[in-house]
């Protein structure tokens, strides 16, 4: 058989890069956007409309940000590549129902301004932006960011806590099928895990996402969380109430699966899901804060570099 | 040989162009520990200046009778006599803003820019210009330290040295008041000084470019 004549077995020689994706960047983005749809909807059922207005006002003044970045830079304004849209979604659904929307928007200008555009923009942030702004709002008001209200339909009325914080502080275990369903109070995104995870399949189907580092995170959860479990069950929660207890799913469908802040390679983005559980586990039961999810990706971010050197592939022929 | 520098760049070239907290980055330790409002920076810059300019005179006094081998020490224990009757004065006369400051005071015995300028520029020059260095050196800290403190005041306590500049429904920004706040600023002011620096240099290299097309130009249009 002449192989010319079919083309599917001619060898392609390139320099690298050699990824290949059937979708652009920007289609991508806008798939990403996308999949976030169902957490928007799942936040307007269980918080009201004014949800929207917070989701509103941080993608606003993300692109607003990112055009006065770039205009002051000389650089092409690229509103429409959907990144910083994302990002304005992102963080807008990791803040807390009716979140005032003045630190919404000092949040959003943080996120594009110091998060993503003072390292070269796109591509070249180290750490996620969302999450940068996010950080910021925590340090910068933590009254407001810690304030949190109780869904529409909530079954307890009187209790607004987080299942998080309310198991830190008062050793209450919350039930696991509310927690599924999103009927609980948190952040706007973070609370529906089926919203979360209808979206995070999507992604991972057209292969947006790739499935190791979710898959892994939930086995670093199951491995590491079970561990204590099993240690004194009454004393640490079961895995699967952590598994879907505060930003663990949004988390691990859609920040920690960022294409610019995660390991390049299969193998680092195994140890970097494993290490992002481990550092949740360890915050949300020794440490002084209901919820580490923000700090363990932001901290597994800034280790990227080192797990992409140690995890590079042999050279073929190269001896050790 | 003899030097062209002025007087007067001897003392200005501390205050910008190798401005100690945005340029040479030293003292940074200092720079963001005591911001946290604009008197501290103040009290701070002034300690230091203080040390910096004695410290420099009798370095610049002494440098040619100190064997090189044994110099850091000698500047160590020269330096250190000066930030310790700093200390005293401090908690004799100044005794909130000794507090305030902490170990910070003490510490100016091994802050890099009074052991930098020494070993830099005092070791190596007169008396008088040796004072000058150190004098806008510390305007040029003073400066930094002022303007950290100030902005992080203002956006973290609605103050400014101690009069409230915003208005109390502004909610101050906890960070600003929190290391991370004086992280950010500074990092921010360096940025932006650099960036003004490389903004001008460039500038001055396209005026002479430009300067040097005209004269091809002419000297063309006399040829022909």
């Amino acid at each position: 058989m002449d192989n010319a004549v079919n083309p599917s077995y001619r060898l392609e020689l390139s320099s690298s890069p050699h990824i290949h994706s059937r979708w652009t960047v920007k289609q991508s983005m806008w798939l990403v956007n996308l999949a976030l749809l169902p957490s928007i909807i799942a936040a307007v059922v269980y918080f009201g409309y004014y949800q929207l207005s917070i989701l509103f006002t941080s993608v606003l003044f993300c692109l607003l940000t990112e055009a006065a970045i770039k205009y002051i830079r000389k650089r092409q304004i690229t509103l429409m590549d959907g990144s910083a849209v994302i990002t304005g979604l992102l963080l807008g659904l990791i803040l807390p129902p009716n979140f005032s929307l003045v630190f919404t928007a000092m949040g959003a200008v943080v996120a594009i301004a110091l998060g993503k555009e003072i390292f070269g923009g796109l591509g070249n942030n180290i750490f996620n932006p969302a999450l940068v702004g996010r950080a910021f709002l925590q340090a910068a008001f933590p009254v407001g960011i810690t304030t949190w209200h109780q869904p529409n339909y909530a079954l307890d009325s009187v209790s607004s806590a987080t299942p998080l914080a309310a198991f830190k502080f008062d050793k209450v275990i919350t039930d696991i099928t509310p927690m599924f369903w999103g009927n609980i109070s948190g952040s706007l995104g973070e609370t529906s895990a089926l919203a979360i995870i209808i979206g995070g399949l999507f992604l991972i189907f057209i292969g947006i996402v790739n499935w190791r580092v979710p898959v892994s995170m939930i086995i670093g959860m199951l491995i590491f969380g079970g561990l204590f479990w099993i240690i004194d069950p009454l004393k640490y929660p079961s895995p699967f109430f952590q598994l879907l207890a505060g930003g663990f799913m949004f988390g691990t469908f859609f920040m920690a699966t960022d294409w610019v802040s995660s390991p390049l390679t299969n193998k680092g983005m195994l140890i970097f899901g494993l290490l992002i559980s481990f550092i949740v586990v360890v915050i949300r039961l020794f440490g002084g804060l209901p919820e580490g999810m923000m700090y363990a990706i932001l901290l597994m971010n800034a280790f990227v570099p080192l797990i992409n050197k140690y995890t590079s592939p042999k050279i073929f022929g190269v001896e050790k | 040989m003899k030097k062209k520098v002025t007087l007067w760049y001897e003392f200005f070239k501390g205050v910008w162009d190798i401005n100690p907290a945005f340029k040479q980055i030293l003292g940074t330790c200092p720079t963001l520990a005591v911001t946290v409002s604009a008197i501290n920076g103040i009290a701070m810059a002034l300690a230091t200046t203080f040390v910096l300019v004695f410290s420099s005179l009798i370095i610049s006094l002494v440098r040619k009778l100190i064997p090189s081998q044994v110099r850091i020490a000698a500047y160590i224990v020269i330096i250190a006599s000066f930030v310790t009757i700093v200390d005293m004065v401090m908690k004799a006369q100044f005794q909130e803003l000794s507090k305030a400051l902490g170990p910070f005071i003490p510490l100016i015995v091994v802050n890099c820019i009074i052991l930098g300028r020494a070993e830099a520029f005092a070791s190596k020059n007169t008396p008088f210009r040796s004072i000058l260095d150190a004098l806008g050196n510390g305007a040029g800290f003073l400066l930094a330290l002022f303007v950290i403190g100030g902005i992080r005041e203002i956006l973290g306590s609605r103050t400014i040295l101690g009069f409230q500049v915003l208005p109390n429904s502004y909610d101050p920004m906890i960070i600003m008041i929190l290391p991370a706040g004086a992280f950010l600023t500074y990092g921010l002011l360096m940025g932006f000084a650099n960036a003004y620096a490389i903004r001008k240099n460039r500038k001055a290299s396209e005026t002479n470019i430009f300067k040097y097309k005209l004269e091809r130009e002419k000297l063309n249009a006399t040829e022909v």
